[in-house]
């Protein structure tokens, strides 16, 4: 009788588990350290607060109105700006991927622009548009203005060049191509540039509120620091990153609703 | 409707490389209700040839023209592709009323017709599924009835079945000739598969390989309407015999030549 070889098992190499639990218990953990690292009282308050004194802090700000303002002010700006850029990215991003004659006329000056960091740009922008709202809006639809355009053109370019025939068969014209085959081929580019703008649009709103400032976020955070009370600080930073959290959830959200098509 | 095609030649130029003779001096008429197969090896010019009838592509010397009447709110042309070209981003009603759209028909009777052509090929219950829920026969099925739905004057497939397995291929191709019996289009259809264009076609015209010139125009004289048992007999064994005695050497010649 011959002997029964079992079949080598190879599954595990392909395997990739959820750990829902522990990724809840990651973030309950840091929390965990941070105030036990506190409450030893070997580090002080001015460098480290514990996370239940900023949780009090800013319950505090809440109630005082503070906090309310600075938030109202910032995502004024952010939204502005998010979105005047999300527009202008995606209508020159089509343009240029669509048009040979934009193609020429904007892949070059796009190439040339880009690479400045767009915060040097604010003192200029100040200079032109005043120290008010206008050139912090400004600073920030700039910095998502590029990757929008830039994903939106990639998106255009490799729509799948088979589908654009099968539309021109049914006589569709340019517009007609434009709106219901490269805008659609494109839009998970486009989510995927909205959520690399989300990123800037916030390191933006942040650095043109520290520069030139008297509300907002970043000016909470670095007045906070000027008058040596860390704990209002660190609420400006929880603050900002749950800013973060929330509009990569929202674009998540908007992106399932826009893109019904990709397999869930 | 009938479909004319008068010494049309093409010549792919590349701004790199050679430029590539697809087509020489090919003429060919279709007449109306009639139901042709281009034949060919793969790379012979037969979709190139599709595509300039379609008016996708300019032929770069000859002429194509249609022949007869064209009702309104009906297209000259439609396309069935190889690799069914749905838009993935619309349901199966939508996909459906594309080419409706762009004929400017209005919302209603869009959706009433699109209703239409969807109940004829089978894809009732369907309508709120995209794309990627439905299986290659499924899919194909929306391209035929998408194409179907402006009531074009000429059918264009270009090799419409063969990306599916055999089997669904086979229940397609008598489902085509169900519709065709119905519908009555006059069809151009492109194929490489002796089998299906016999057992499909009025008539099978032969191109040869590159540059693709026009070799034989055999009528296939099996009667209508065909049903797979056709498949079985002699007669039809006789006509993929004579078609493939035809090709067999450019056939061979084409292999010996990729190697």
């Amino acid at each position: 009788m011959s002997a029964r070889i079992p079949v080598p098992d190879r599954a595990p190499a392909l395997e990739r588990r959820d750990h829902p639990a522990l990724r809840v218990a990651a973030l309950v953990a840091l929390l965990v350290l941070w105030e036990l690292v506190t409450r030893t009282g070997r580090i002080p308050a001015l460098f480290l607060p514990s996370p239940l004194g900023v949780i009090d802090a800013g319950v505090e700000m809440v109630r005082s109105g503070e906090l309310v303002s600075h938030i109202a002010t910032s995502l004024r700006r952010i939204v502005l700006g998010f979105g005047l850029g999300a527009l202008g990215g995606v209508s020159v991003g089509l343009a240029v991927g669509f048009w040979s004659v934009a193609a020429a006329v904007g892949n070059p000056l796009i190439a040339a622009t880009f690479p400045i960091p767009k915060i040097a740009l604010l003192p200029l922008l100040i200079l032109w548009l005043g120290i008010g709202e206008a050139s912090k809006v400004a600073v920030i639809t700039l910095g998502v203005f590029f990757p929008m355009a830039i994903n939106t053109y990639t998106g255009v370019r490799t729509a799948d060049p088979l589908l654009i025939r099968a539309a021109a068969s049914f006589g569709a014209g340019r517009w007609s191509l434009i709106r219901k085959v490269l805008l659609p081929s494109a839009l998970p580019m486009i989510f995927a540039g909205l959520k690399l703008g989300a990123g800037t649009a916030l390191l933006l709103l942040v650095a043109a509120e520290m520069i030139a400032a008297n509300a907002g976020i970043g000016f909470l955070i670095l007045h906070a620091q000027n008058l040596m009370e860390t704990t209002k600080l660190m609420v400006g930073i929880v603050l900002l990153s749950l800013l973060g959290v929330a509009s990569h959830w929202l674009l998540v959200r908007l992106e399932r609703a826009a893109i019904p098509w990709k397999a869930p | 409707m009938r479909v004319v095609a008068e010494r049309v030649s093409k010549t792919y130029t590349a701004r790199l490389g050679h430029p590539v003779e697809a087509l020489r001096d090919v003429s060919l008429a279709v007449g109306a209700e009639e139901f042709v197969a281009l034949l060919g090896p793969s790379g012979c010019g037969k979709s190139t040839l599709l595509s300039i009838v379609a008016g996708l592509l300019r032929p770069s010397a000859g002429h194509v023209f249609l022949e007869g009447e064209l009702a309104p709110g009906q297209s000259a042309t439609a396309m069935v592709f190889q690799e069914f070209a749905l838009f993935p981003w619309r349901t199966v009603q939508t996909n459906v009323e594309f080419g409706l759209e762009e004929l400017g028909v209005r919302a209603r009777e869009r959706a009433a017709r699109a209703r239409d052509y969807i109940a004829l090929t089978g894809l009732g219950g369907f309508e709120a599924r995209y794309p990627h829920q439905l299986s290659g026969g499924m899919r194909q099925r929306v391209g035929i009835a998408r194409a179907l739905a402006v009531d074009p004057a000429v059918l264009l497939m270009d090799e419409p079945f063969s990306a599916l397995d055999a089997q669904t291929r086979q229940l397609m191709q008598e489902e085509l000739l169900l519709i065709w019996e119905r519908t009555r289009k006059t069809i151009l259809y492109v194929t490489h598969n002796i089998q299906e264009a016999v057992y499909l076609a009025d008539r099978v015209v032969v191109l040869s390989r590159r540059p693709g010139r026009v070799l034989a125009m055999v009528p296939v004289e099996l009667g209508r309407p065909r049903a797979e048992a056709l498949l079985g007999k002699p007669e039809f064994a006789e006509a993929v015999e004579r078609i493939w005695a035809l090709i067999k050497g450019e056939a061979q010649r084409a292999l010996e030549e990729a190697r």
